[in-house]
């Protein structure tokens, strides 16, 4: 086994873990590179299928293909999408690109906020009709007790902290200094009630094995992590107004793979491209309230 | 494609040793650091006016610089030419020890980091006997700040021989120790100008020594089954047993057996998703097997090779225990045990010894085990499991112990102790000793009842009938003057078992009221009958036991999920519910609990 082959068993390994023992489960989807490897793990462990939700939670900003690419994906792969959404604040346009807001306090509303309460059920939550290809509200609306979240470790300061198996308390906060034990392969899947686990099955991957992975399993992926002729990619997707390209001329997976290789972008952040991680507490201030 | 290897090491020490000195030394020294960070923090410091330490390039988090300590257990990325390293920074402060436990379960080697000047500490011996028993056998020991004892050869002589005196009474042996300086960089990434008595390796060419896996891969078999899978609804017929591969190899048409439950059956197919179709899987491959007869097993059973070296199979085990829970684990309370994928019910059934592991002090009189107590324990499930010491695999002969929703404990096994009065039995023997009859004997009763006692369990499939049946032979037997009563579930859902009704998996208690329910009703003089939903070996024993002294017969309708029980009568389908009723009336009869003219 190779260091990918190692890694893909140990993601699959947690997500049948977490298939095993959470009731009410359900999977983030970005439509960003991490989250799509993560989908892709799940084809892999449930041979084919993926019986777990997938949860979207459009912020009405994000990339117009991102939306696209989201649709097209889920029903050529035949999953139970649903997206939720901050409806309020987008209609009193509480927003950053409306100029009444912050970039934090932004992503407060559209994100933080829009998450919890489409998974605690209070918010309405849209589901995929396969048969007529659009969204419809969904009439489940019992809590997730199991996130699935494709955060990796050397991301950011704050994510190389995560366990596997993370709990949240009620009000969705992240107590760092007092973590639940983990020892070898065994992850605390009982959780008391009003609490949520988040699940992190890519916690070990690296940048560099994300894309690793995607050449050789051949995944297909939004193409705005490529350049387009403009000199130009995305190295971390997000809200349009808030998400900046960086130069470069990667045109094909394998020339990200020696761009990340060769050490031209060791200097930069891989979020370096989001603006909200430079404004003040950036996003250790936002995990902590329940951003990803 | 890059093939290089990757390996997880631990770092693990008394506070203040250096461990961050020497991972942010690591970090600088292979120019794994971002482009200007090491320039940033140094800024930082002179604008502070505090001195420039390594450690600070750690302090991702503001918790930490407020408090001053490594609050949790956190990862690093660094590279040498020869494969690529995630460094895990586990916390010396001894409030942290689950974060350190978390860290070491993940690594394959580990650094032991000494203050030179300071000496071994309490985290020093307690790190290096956790480390041990998590079962990573390669530790170095860095002996750190030698700058401070002035790169003295004897003390870092002494220092090393003390230790290994230490280690050796736990049977850990080091691979090395490497004098270092991480502040000034001696022996780290170079070796040191300053200590040219010492011959070693740097730590990154030891890093590069260490290793990496392998060994598994030529053991016994053993995959524990984590779950069965059938996506029937999106058109696939295939039932996969799925789970990861802990020891061993297997190929497809290999012959296996499920533990504890002894079902056997061969490998039909190997399954995988988006690979060229797989002959055959190895240790570490989370993988998925057809298989060629249908059996029914459940998640939680260790799939071996009838060939190989047997697993244990058993309810009671003796086992190292480490408790990190906030409220000791004590004899008084069940909790619950996960070992490979199975869970059961268990209990601290005796403490042999206790250790504290910072002086290495034995105790034999210790009630409990207390945070951060290392014991020897005797444990007691209530469901036979199937494990392997941990002396010979270890992989599958580990558990953890759940407390509260919390994992509160790690263990290793010992030694399999089964084939000693269970809990149950123990259970029954007492409360046989303690049962109070009336007047009114059992044989007074089979007089004026015309028939004898009996507790009848009808077990199969869910929706095969089995509840029209039982109700059917009430009846039936009702008629022809038994004294008799059927016990629907629902019965007791919301009466016996109410309080049970907020407790997640009560499967197991269930039961035990269902059989504690028939003893008393075989001894009133009843024919009670029962219906229960794929009742498995383990479900019939139980209630065989929990009836005892008195009679039970069993009824399996349609397929059974039985070994090593063999029904009393088998019905393959209940098409006519009156002949069913009345075969299990003629075996009443023929069995003489009842007689022939009763019917």
């Amino acid at each position: 086994m190779n260091h990918l082959d190692k890694l893909e068993a140990q993601s699959v390994y947690i997500l049948r873990e977490a298939y095993r023992e959470f009731k009410s489960l359900c999977m983030l989807w970005s439509i960003g590179k991490d989250s799509t490897v993560l989908l892709w793990l799940a084809r892999k462990a449930f041979f084919g299928h993926v019986p777990i939700p997938l949860v979207h939670i459009d912020t009405h900003f994000k990339i117009p293909e991102m939306i696209e690419y989201r649709d097209r994906m889920a029903l050529e792969w035949n999953l139970n999408m649903i997206y939720g959404e901050n409806r309020e604040a987008v209609v009193a346009k509480q927003t950053f690109p409306d100029g009444n807001t912050d970039r934090i306090t932004c992503c407060r509303h559209l994100k933080s906020e829009a998450l919890k309460r489409t998974l605690s059920g209070e918010w309405p939550r849209y589901r995929m009709n396969h048969d007529l290809k659009r969204y419809e509200p969904d009439e489940k609306n019992e809590p997730y007790t199991g996130v699935i979240v494709g955060v990796r470790a050397d991301e950011e300061g704050s994510r190389s902290k995560e366990r596997y198996f993370s709990p949240r308390d009620s009000g969705n906060s992240w107590d760092v200094g007092d973590q639940p034990p983990e020892f070898w392969n065994q992850f605390k899947t009982d959780f008391a009630p009003g609490t949520h686990v988040r699940i992190h099955p890519l916690l070990d991957w690296t940048e560099l094995n994300i894309w690793e992975y995607i050449e050789r399993e051949n995944i297909p992926i939004v193409s705005l992590y490529f350049d387009r002729g403009e000199g130009t990619r995305y190295r971390s997707l997000g809200c349009w107004p808030c998400t900046n390209p960086i130069e470069s001329s990667s045109r094909t997976l394998s020339e990200i793979i020696d761009e990340l290789g060769s050490g031209s972008l060791a200097g930069v952040a891989e979020r370096s491209g989001r603006a909200q991680d430079k404004e003040d507490g950036g996003l250790e201030t936002l995990r902590r309230d329940g951003y990803m | 494609m890059h093939t290089r290897s990757q390996m997880n090491i631990v770092i693990v020490g008394h506070v203040d040793h250096g461990k961050s000195t020497v991972i942010g030394r690591l970090l600088a020294d292979t120019g794994s650091l971002p482009e200007g960070k090491l320039d940033a923090v140094r800024e930082s410091c002179r604008r502070n006016s505090k001195p420039f330490e390594y450690a600070f390039l750690l302090d991702a988090l503001k918790d930490e610089q407020s408090q001053g300590i490594t609050i949790d257990t956190a990862r690093c990325f660094f590279k040498t030419a020869y494969r690529d390293y995630i460094i895990i920074d586990a916390p010396g402060h001894i409030e942290f020890l689950k974060n350190m436990i978390t860290g070491a379960s993940r690594a394959e080697a580990a650094l032991l980091v000494i203050d030179a000047h300071e000496g071994i500490r309490e985290n020093s011996k307690r790190h290096g006997h956790m480390v041990a028993m998590l079962g990573v056998r390669q530790v170095t020991v860095l002996v750190n700040k030698m700058d401070l004892a002035d790169y003295r050869q004897a003390d870092f002589e002494a220092l090393k021989e003390e230790y290994t005196a230490y280690l050796r009474q736990i049977d850990v042996e080091p691979v090395s120790f490497i004098p270092v300086s991480a502040r000034e960089g001696d022996n780290i990434a170079s070796p040191s100008p300053a200590m040219p008595w010492y011959e070693g390796p740097t730590v990154l060419g030891q890093l590069d020594r260490f290793r990496s896996g392998g060994e598994l891969r030529d053991k016994p078999f053993r995959l524990p089954v984590q779950d069965i899978y059938k996506f029937t609804q999106s058109g696939d017929d295939r039932r996969i047993v799925a789970g990861t591969i802990e020891a061993g190899t297997v190929a497809a048409g290999e012959e296996v057996l499920f533990l504890p439950s002894g079902k056997r059956s061969s490998i039909a197919s190997i399954e995988s998703f988006n690979t060229p179709v797989k002959h055959s899987a190895e240790a570490g491959e989370a993988s998925g097997f057809t298989l060629a007869t249908q059996i029914y097993i459940r998640p939680g059973e260790l799939m071996v090779r009838p060939s190989d070296p047997q697993p244990e199979v058993g309810t009671r085990f003796r086992a190292n225990i480490f408790w990190v829970g906030r409220v000791p684990m004590s004899p008084e309370k069940e909790y619950k045990l996960k070992l490979g994928t199975a869970r059961a019910t268990v209990r601290l059934a005796g403490i042999v010894s206790t250790l504290d592991a910072s002086d290495l002090r034995l105790s034999r009189t210790k009630q409990q085990l207390d945070n951060r107590d290392v014991g020897e324990c005797i444990l007691e499930t209530t469901r036979p499991i199937a494990f392997d010491l941990a002396s010979t695999s270890e992989t599958t002969g580990r558990f953890v112990i759940v407390d509260n929703y919390e994992i509160a404990g790690g263990g290793i096994v010992l030694e399999n102790l089964s084939g000693g009065e269970t809990i149950l039995e123990r259970h029954i023997r007492e409360r046989e000793s303690h049962w109070e009859t009336g007047n009114v004997l059992a044989a007074d009763r089979e007089r004026a009842n015309r028939h004898r006692a009996k507790f009848i369990v009808i077990t199969g499939p869910p929706h095969t009938g089995k509840r029209a049946l039982a109700r059917e032979l009430e009846s039936l037997l009702f008629r022809n003057a038994c004294s008799t009563y059927y016990l629907g579930m629902a019965a007791i859902e919301h009466g016996l078992e109410a309080d049970l009704r907020r407790h997640g998996d009560h499967a197991e208690e269930r039961l035990r009221r269902i059989g504690e329910l028939a003893r008393i009703m075989t001894d009133a003089g009843q024919i009670f009958i029962t219906a229960i939903d794929d009742a498995d070996d383990r479900d019939i024993e139980t209630l065989k036991l929990l009836n005892e002294p008195n009679e039970i017969l069993v009824v399996g309708v349609g397929e059974n999920d039985f070994v090593s029980t063999t029904p009393d009568l088998d019905i393959d389908s209940i098409d006519d519910l009156f002949l069913a009723v009345s075969r299990i009336a003629e075996l009443l009869a023929s069995k003489e609990i009842i007689s022939d003219y009763q019917i």
